[in-house]
């Protein structure tokens, strides 16, 4: 844009470029005397992020493989006893299934319910946040029901929708539901009265509002809300696959628990935590992609 | 090219504790169309309200408002909108803002592409289409206001501090852009603004508003606007002329503040 000229009207936007280039010196050495406290000053380190890793697998060695152990390795398994269980599992699989069955039936019952909870939740998070009727109707509903744990559903969903899959997605969706209804409900409200009202006067009706100024206003929130969702899904996976699954990484703790194999269930344990980790950050960077906007208005 | 015709005009506000504010009580003008008028006045002296009124976002409590003949019922395209920010839509870039009237028209994909360059030369943005909004400045979001508002061809424009937000320089460049884009479009514009400077410079028309109620206080016929863009805009300003008004006005909004603060004081 540098190269070129616009015509001489009154006031150049070339010098409001540069002035807004200047504005954003990146990697400069920061001069700043107030950092503590200054949030567009902290950045992570990826450094530290080593330490803090190293530091923790550190501190498990020495307690449970250091010179003097503190730690029973029955109970709590050391990381070289817990990578041969990961090696075992990698290559022979558990219980007469791979490790990429275990993986796949929890990752696909966390996507599906994830999927069924957004396509509830989206709409009446929205139908919420146009209405003032619907906000009336769904909000004690909301409120109620958003603080009961999965976990305490179980045995009523399991008389429900018996021991198969479909009470285990329902208690997924359930995990899911009410943070894309209340994610959903904030990105509605948070559009401001001016941006509808630039829309109107341009011309646009109800339905354009909907999908041209709403919607997409509303996306950093749904999107917020898909990460906590997907957090709070797979952290319930366990209490989804507590009775009668055979398959499933949740389902592998229980099961190795009942023959107080710990490597096996600390493992699981981890495996749940680095996927959970790696799909947080798919969705970062899928969100740096579809809404660049994003915090910077 | 429609006159607009506001009868009798007044607004009132209940407050949720109870008792109101009587935010504009009868106001009455005739603006033929193709002129700027400027609406200066202390804080709560309804100017913003009268814009919505005529922007149609807000119903008046009382009296009419009509454009060439037509009662004003809501928001409609021939009356084009520019804000003092955040109106823009972020999740566009700056073409697909100024498109956004044309698309909700649905009018042909290669006319408006042609529009859309020719209001982004207008506005001295020619090569920016593909930017995000959030890579311009605040004097260059504004020029996309601007476009994004001309591309409806609206009869009037009206401006809620449009330039409010913006450093000193850039305000008075864009001053200049707005006198252009009357003077070229022959459009009616309404601007609100805070400041008395910008009111006498862009006004040929101007109406000084006070509180309590609401209501047009004085109404000028200026001279300034019109030679604003063959004149240096800076030795306009420092006419005797210009400063004469501009000490004038400046007393009076004045006069109103201390009457505001004293009315507080008392009833505090």
């Amino acid at each position: 844009m540098s190269e070129h000229v616009p015509a001489p009207v009154a006031g150049s936007p070339v010098e409001d470029a540069k002035a807004s280039r200047f504005g954003r010196r990146r990697g400069m050495q920061s001069r700043k005397t107030v950092t503590f406290g200054d949030a567009s000053d902290v950045t992570t380190s990826k450094g530290w992020m080593l330490v803090s890793l190293g530091g923790l697998f550190l501190l498990w060695w020495w307690f449970t493989r250091g010179p003097e152990p503190i730690l029973d390795e029955k109970t709590f398994p050391s990381p070289f006893a817990t990578w041969d269980a990961f090696v075992d599992w990698w290559r022979d699989g558990y219980r007469r299934a791979s490790a990429w069955e275990h993986a796949s039936a929890s990752l696909s019952r966390v996507l599906k319910g994830m999927l069924i909870g957004t396509i509830i939740g989206i709409p009446v998070g929205f139908a919420m946040g146009l209405s003032r009727v619907l906000r009336g109707i769904f909000d004690p509903i909301v409120e109620l029901f958003r603080p009961v744990p999965p976990l305490a559903l179980l045995p009523m969903f399991i008389m429900w929708f018996g021991i198969g899959e479909e009470s285990k997605v329902n208690l997924l969706v359930w995990a899911s539901v009410w943070v894309m209804i209340i994610a959903s409900r904030a990105g509605v409200l948070g559009v401001s009265g001016s941006k509808v009202h630039a829309a109107y006067s341009l011309g646009a009706n109800k339905w354009q509002i909907l999908r041209y100024v709403i919607l997409p206003n509303a996306l950093p929130e749904v999107f917020t809300g898909l990460r906590v969702a997907l957090g709070v899904s797979w952290g319930t996976l366990v209490a989804a696959e507590l009775v009668g699954a055979e398959k499933g990484l949740g389902a592998s703790i229980y099961i190795a628990s009942r023959f107080f194999r710990m490597d096996i269930v600390l493992m699981n344990i981890v495996i749940i935590g680095v996927i959970g980790a790696l799909m947080d950050l798919v969705m970062r960077l899928l969100e740096s992609r579809l809404i660049p906007w994003r915090g910077k208005s | 090219m429609k006159d607009l015709s506001v009868q009798n005009v007044s607004m009132v506000y209940e407050l949720p504790k109870g008792g109101s504010v009587q935010a504009l009580h009868d106001v009455s003008f005739d603006l033929e169309a193709g002129r700027l008028l400027t609406l200066l006045g202390p804080s709560g002296c309804g100017k913003t309200t009268l814009l919505n009124i005529v922007a149609g976002f807000l119903a008046p409590s009382g009296g009419s408002v009509e454009l060439g003949g037509t009662p004003i019922t809501g928001p409609g395209q021939e009356r084009g909108m520019v804000f003092q920010q955040g109106a823009l839509f972020e999740w566009q870039n700056v073409a697909q803002n100024v498109a956004f009237g044309p698309r909700m028209n649905r009018r042909k994909r290669s006319e408006t592409k042609a529009l859309v360059d020719g209001l982004l030369n207008t506005v001295g943005l020619t090569g920016f289409g593909d930017k995000a909004i959030y890579e311009l400045s605040g004097g260059m979001q504004q020029r996309v206001a601007l476009a994004r508002c001309l591309a409806n061809e609206p009869e009037v424009i009206l401006m809620d501090e449009p330039l409010g937000a913006l450093d000193a320089l850039t305000r008075e460049k864009m001053q200049g852009l707005i006198l252009k884009l009357w003077k070229e479009t022959g459009k009616t514009i309404i601007l609100v603004t805070h400041s008395v400077e910008e009111a006498l410079f862009l006004g040929d028309k101007l109406f000084v508003m006070a509180p309590r109620p609401g209501r047009i206080e004085k109404a000028y016929e200026l001279p300034f606007a019109e030679v604003g863009l063959t004149t240096d805009p800076r030795k306009l300003k420092a006419s005797a002329e210009f400063i004469e008004k501009r000490e004038e006005l400046l007393s009076m909004i004045w006069g109103m503040e201390e009457q505001i603060m004293g009315h507080e004081g008392g009833m505090s």
